[in-house]
């Protein structure tokens, strides 16, 4: 059964539908068209948006049940709101420069890397901090042993994994 | 200007520079979660693709028995070679009286050369016997086959006065540990003793199934199994799994390392292991409140009947298809031996009058299809009531035997289940997984036992006065897993089960308290060096690497996919539909859409070019450059098949098939699966590998040819 091509509006939202519940479901452990709260966030990155804490706060105080928050949301609330976000096209990613200069905010003496302690003390208590958990994660790929620095060029550019912009014009 | 608006001018600066800061550290943090967050996707995708083909994999089991089935039910054996060849495949394993087995498996008479420089054995075993074989194991040595059939010997012995469910008390040991599937991995075992000590008189230890097949260590884990069982009867405590079972051996690899390992007496071996498999214990309780199984339970499991059951009948668990007419199931593995052979003339079999085997009548030409095929359903038809007949004679026989000594244990108002009751109480015992839904249903996927339910979970735990289930059979990311509210635990002692870095192994530990407590490891010293990013990158390599391998095995069904969505033959599809079609032709339930970017590389404008994706799948692929691409596909999709039937067919595991054989099962294996392939085809394929000039064909090496076997590392 051929379906409409990418071209026009209602094939481009039905491929975005289908994206996100493809998304949804690999998170939906008991295969009941839920997923817990807390991997919400890692569903809506993973469709290729770079929310704040707080954006995404506000995002799931729409999908969360009205009367009493179950610590579920179901994928008939997320859908409708997820596919707007998508064809709005809100929480744009970071371009590679943009990154850069963030590091070169921080890096004071402009000497091309920060220091561990640095680096810690800006991700741990500016903007909005990380857990003991995220710290060590980006830590153990980003510091570099010997010198205990974090080379921030070298680091963004073996991070930033190249993906194909397959959102929908 | 004044010091006051320079002050004013400091602060200003101070304060858009700590604003500058927290903008770039959310920054910074907004992209690295997006990172992680994607990081993870990867990961649980990379879990699902190893877990669909894995599964995949067990329901080419079924696709196996559906072949039998279908042989049995279409092939016309023209002449008594071809008769022989088919009984062959049928009856796999003459079963052995005792005697007969004791002298096949003889080790007495065998001599242990002044060369060779492993452990030797001497029963009764002591703990020193315990601690040589773990270092010569770990020095890559290798046990005596003398020793290894002396210890299988005294380990059926030991196993034979077991219950079939063991009893452990918390209260003499203290603590026990309960281990999952270990899958011939040594160096979890290893780890395992190095972490929590050895079994001892204080350290109770259960191992619940799966010892053996796929890990490439299977033999030396049983053997150090069994030594510590011998030692230490009391706190050593094995259940059984559904890989020890001969028919899954057969196909996951044990029977191969056993043979290659032991080229002279691999066979003996392998006879003994079968008779060892069918004496482990079901089940294991602890203190009368956690029932430990390998596979799980149903609605119908009913552990009275588990206690009483023969268990030894069951060699293999796996079956044939049912039969329309009769109520039992063909018993394919307890079939004697005997039955083969032709019946003697002068009638001295000790069974009622058997049938003298039908002539096929001759058959009419080719030329008139219809009279053709009208004659082969005639012959098959004789064939097979022949056969059933046979077989329905021999397992009346032993019905006869387990009701008669049923009655003189039990009194006689007791049940007599029938062989097809008790089967499945074993079958649901070993196969079985839960699943999140309430009910029972069948296990498709797997091919036996059922999914169970919550629901099916507490009826048991209610009926049995039962506090938990402790189960293996599944892997687990994390080692284990808790579901059905705290009342089902996954216990999997298998560390990067799919590839280096996918998953953790572990144990749980039973106090008095029988509270669990959990230990976890990795088995390899490369995962521990590897960032989050390079250990995901690396599993997700050899995932990928597989489910490729499976689209290509597919080209054929693919391109009619594609082409349904390409009406008018631009060569070309949206991404969307590629994804519909895929999963059309695959059923691995994958979330294509997110795999995509990692499956097909070039597009233009949305839209997929795909035979020339398809083309470039197949390059990758192909080690055979001459023999046609659609040979190729065909072999992969069906080599696990393939590779076990060529198992079966060589009953004295040789590793040769004459090339008779071998164009037999193709032929047959080929219009199964409506494949059209030619004589021609046929040659070319044997004439791509170098045979031995006396018309037989190493399959290992035809298998190695089409890199059918994973390279050995």
């Amino acid at each position: 059964m051929a379906e409409k091509e990418g071209n026009g509006e209602d094939g481009a939202v039905a491929e975005i539908e289908k994206k996100i519940i493809e998304a949804f479901e690999v998170f939906d452990h008991e295969c009941n068209k839920t997923v817990d709260v807390r991997e919400i966030g890692s569903i809506v990155r993973s469709l290729g948006c770079f929310p704040t804490e707080a954006e995404l706060h506000e995002l799931l105080a729409k999908v969360e049940e009205e009367e009493e928050p179950t610590g579920y949301i179901h994928l008939e609330k997320f859908l409708p709101v997820m596919t707007k976000v998508l064809l709005d096209r809100s929480y744009r990613p970071i371009p590679e420069d943009v990154l850069l200069h963030a590091f070169e905010a921080l890096d004071e003496n402009k000497c091309g890397y920060l220091t561990k302690d640095e680096l810690v003390k800006y991700m741990t208590e500016e903007g909005e901090p990380f857990t003991e958990e995220e710290m060590e994660e980006m830590l153990s790929s980003a510091l570099d042993p010997e010198t205990n620095t974090v080379l921030y060029r070298d680091y963004i550019s073996m991070m930033i994994v190249d993906e194909p912009e397959d959102l929908p014009q | 200007m004044g010091s006051g608006s320079s002050v004013n001018a400091n602060y200003k600066y101070s304060l858009q520079k700590s604003e500058n800061a927290f903008k770039a550290a959310v920054l910074i943090q907004r992209w690295y979660r997006r990172y992680v967050a994607r990081l993870e996707m990867r990961r649980r995708c990379t879990w699902r693709i190893f877990q669909s083909i894995e599964y995949a994999c067990e329901q080419d089991q079924i696709k196996l028995h559906n072949f039998f089935s279908y042989l049995m039910d279409h092939f016309t054996p023209s002449s008594s070679k071809e008769r022989d060849f088919i009984s062959r495949m049928f009856i796999s394993g003459e079963s052995f009286k005792e005697a007969e087995l004791e002298k096949y498996c003889d080790y007495e008479s065998m001599e242990v050369p002044d060369s060779y420089t492993g452990p030797h054995l001497s029963f009764p075993l002591l703990p020193d016997h315990a601690t040589a074989l773990l270092e010569a194991f770990k020095q890559k040595q290798q046990l005596h086959a003398r020793y290894v059939l002396n210890l299988l010997h005294e380990t059926r012995k030991h196993l034979k006065q077991l219950p079939n469910i063991s009893h452990v008390s918390t209260c003499y040991s203290e603590e026990v540990t309960v281990c999952g599937d270990l899958h011939g991995q040594l160096d979890d075992l290893f780890l395992i003793f190095y972490k929590n000590g050895l079994p001892s008189p204080s350290k109770s230890y259960v191992f619940n199934g799966d010892f053996v097949d796929r890990g490439k260590q299977s033999l030396e884990i049983l053997i150090i199994l069994f030594t510590f069982l011998l030692i230490y009867p009391k706190e050593v405590h094995l259940n059984r799994g559904n890989h020890e079972d001969h028919m899954v051996n057969l196909r996951y690899g044990f029977a191969k390392e056993v043979m290659q390992k032991y080229k002279v007496h691999g066979k003996k071996i392998l006879k003994m292991i079968q008779n060892v498999f069918c004496w482990l214990p079901l089940a294991t309780l602890i203190d009368q409140k956690v029932l430990i199984i390998h596979g799980g339970v149903s609605d119908t499991t009913d552990l009275d009947m588990l206690e009483k059951i023969q268990r030894n009948k069951f060699i293999s668990v796996l079956r044939g298809k049912k039969r329309k007419e009769s109520n039992r199931n063909v018993e394919i593995q307890e079939v004697n031996g005997e039955s083969n052979a032709e019946a003697d003339p002068t009638g001295n079999e000790a069974t009622p009058s058997l049938p003298s085997q039908p002539r096929p009548a001759q058959a009419p030409s080719m030329a008139n299809r219809l009279e053709f095929s009208r004659w082969v359903r005639q012959t098959v038809q004789e064939q097979i009531e022949w056969c059933r007949r046979l077989v329905d004679i021999s397992e009346s026989e032993d019905e006869e035997l387990t009701y008669s000594s049923m009655v003189s244990l039990a009194d006689l108002d007791g049940p007599c289940w029938t062989r097809q009751e008790e089967w499945k109480q074993i079958l649901d015992i070993l196969w079985s997984d839960p699943m999140p839904q309430e009910g029972c249903r069948e296990n498709t996927v797997r091919g036996g036992g059922c999914y169970f339910g919550p629901d099916v979970t507490g009826k048991i735990l209610e009926k049995y006065n039962l506090q938990f289930l402790i189960r293996s059979h599944e892997c687990k990311q994390e080692g284990y897993e808790f579901c059905h509210n705290r009342k089902v635990l996954t216990i999997f002692s298998a560390s990067n089960y799919y590839e280096i870095g996918s998953n953790r192994g572990a144990y749980v530990k039973l106090g008095p308290d029988l509270v669990p407590h959990f230990v976890q490891y990795q088995a390899n010293k490369t995962a521990h060096t590897l960032t989050m990013t390079q250990r995901i990158s690396r599993v997700e390599e050899s995932a990928f690497r597989a489910l490729r391998e499976k689209l290509f095995a597919h080209t054929s069904a693919l391109i009619s996919a594609f082409k349904a969505y390409d009406k008018d033959n631009t060569g070309r599809i949206t991404l969307s539909n590629w994804a519909t079609a895929v999963e059309s032709v695959l059923h691995l339930g994958l979330p294509w859409r997110m795999l995509r970017p990692q499956l097909v590389r070039t597009t233009a404008d949305g839209m997929l070019e795909y035979k020339s994706w398809l083309d470039d799948l197949a390059m990758e692929q192909r080690s055979q450059e001459h023999i046609q691409s659609s040979l190729l596909e065909v072999i992969y999709r069906n080599r696990s098949n393939l590779e076990t039937i060529f198992r079966i067919i060589d009953r004295d595991h040789s590793g040769l098939i004459s090339f008779e054989e071998f164009h037999q099962t193709w032929k047959l294996f080929s219009s199964h699966m409506n494949i059209e392939l030619t004589d021609d085809g046929i040659n070319d394929l044997v004439r791509s590998i170098d045979f031995n000039k006396d018309g037989n064909i190493d399959f290992n090496e035809f298998l190695e040819a089409f890199r059918l076997v994973k390279q050995t590392q």
